[in-house]
């Protein structure tokens, strides 16, 4: 299955980078490069929007710190939206939600 | 432990990432089909499998092996046992990295070693057996079997059986790589 990244950056400063589909060990170097990319463009403050993610497991995770750590040293960061139970379980139980802002909306994230 | 269970499902992947997919989908269609399980805990397996998959194709990636990671689910009144069987390197469960603490700013270090933990945590017993043969991850769901209509469930599983039978990347190859 391939994954969906749709990037919306008219909400300056932020980026928003919507994904869709299911992140795992074939798809999850899509979205790596994709935060990459927009951290070597220059983007510091990245919103992924999870909301249409339907699986996600820890090779996600793992880009999604990447990312995180990336944007981080260049004194920008990397938060989230997402409400779906599954998804936020996958965070849950790695303790992960308290190391990403979690938002349950891209307005609420853009607002800090 | 599984002498007295009888084997649902037995399918073969090629150690290649487009193929987890795949997997979760046979290994949760066959759960649900199979077992009565509550929609979240079928995601819990399917979670588990993804990671326990994942595992399994980098192990062997890491030793270059092209040999099939064997998955297959077995289960008896009481249990369902899902097993995934590689033949990489194998590894020692002692000398795995602890992870810092998340509000550690190292913690960001780690993008790896997330997925026995998630395993851990989402099935009721896993075991992982470790040499230089490769690795098995065991894990077993406690749950009664599907109170459905027997007729109906043989009908699909003999459809999922059919999966045993298919040339998995011989049909990868000729549908959908150029």
């Amino acid at each position: 299955m391939d994954l969906g990244i749709e990037v919306d950056e008219g909400r300056s400063p932020f980026v928003v980078v919507a994904v869709r589909g299911e992140v795992d060990i074939a798809t999850a170097p899509k979205l790596r490069e994709k935060l990459v990319e927009l951290a070597s463009q220059g983007a510091q403050q990245v919103v992924v929007d999870l909301e249409g993610v339907e699986f996600l497991d820890s090779t996600g995770l793992g880009v999604l710190i990447g990312g995180m750590k990336r944007l981080r040293g260049l004194d920008g960061d990397l938060s989230l939206v997402c409400t779906q139970p599954r998804i936020l379980k996958v965070f849950e139980i790695t303790g992960l939600n308290r190391a990403f802002a979690i938002h349950e909306t891209v307005d609420a994230a853009v607002a800090g | 432990m599984l002498g007295s269970s009888e084997s649902v499902l037995r399918l073969e992947i090629p150690p290649r990432a487009e193929f987890v997919a795949l997997a979760r989908l046979v290994v949760s269609t066959a759960a649900k089909s199979r077992r009565s399980l509550a929609d979240d805990k079928v995601a819990d397996l399917t979670l588990a499998l993804s990671e326990a998959c994942t595992n399994a194709i980098e192990a062997h990636d890491a030793k270059d092996e092209a040999d099939r990671v064997r998955i297959r689910v077995d289960e008896d009144d009481a249990r369902l046992v899902v097993t995934v069987q590689d033949q990489g390197p194998g590894f020692d469960l002692m000398e795995l990295p602890a992870h810092p603490a998340v509000t550690d700013p190292d913690r960001l270090n780690f993008e790896r070693g997330l997925g026995i933990p998630i395993i851990r945590n989402l099935v009721d017993e896993v075991t992982f057996t470790s040499d230089s043969g490769g690795t098995t991850v065991t894990m077993i769901l406690n749950c009664p079997p599907s109170s459905a209509d027997l007729a109906a469930d043989a009908v699909e599983l003999d459809e999922l059986g059919e999966f045993d039978e298919l040339d998995l990347e011989a049909a990868w190859d000729d549908e959908v790589a150029p």
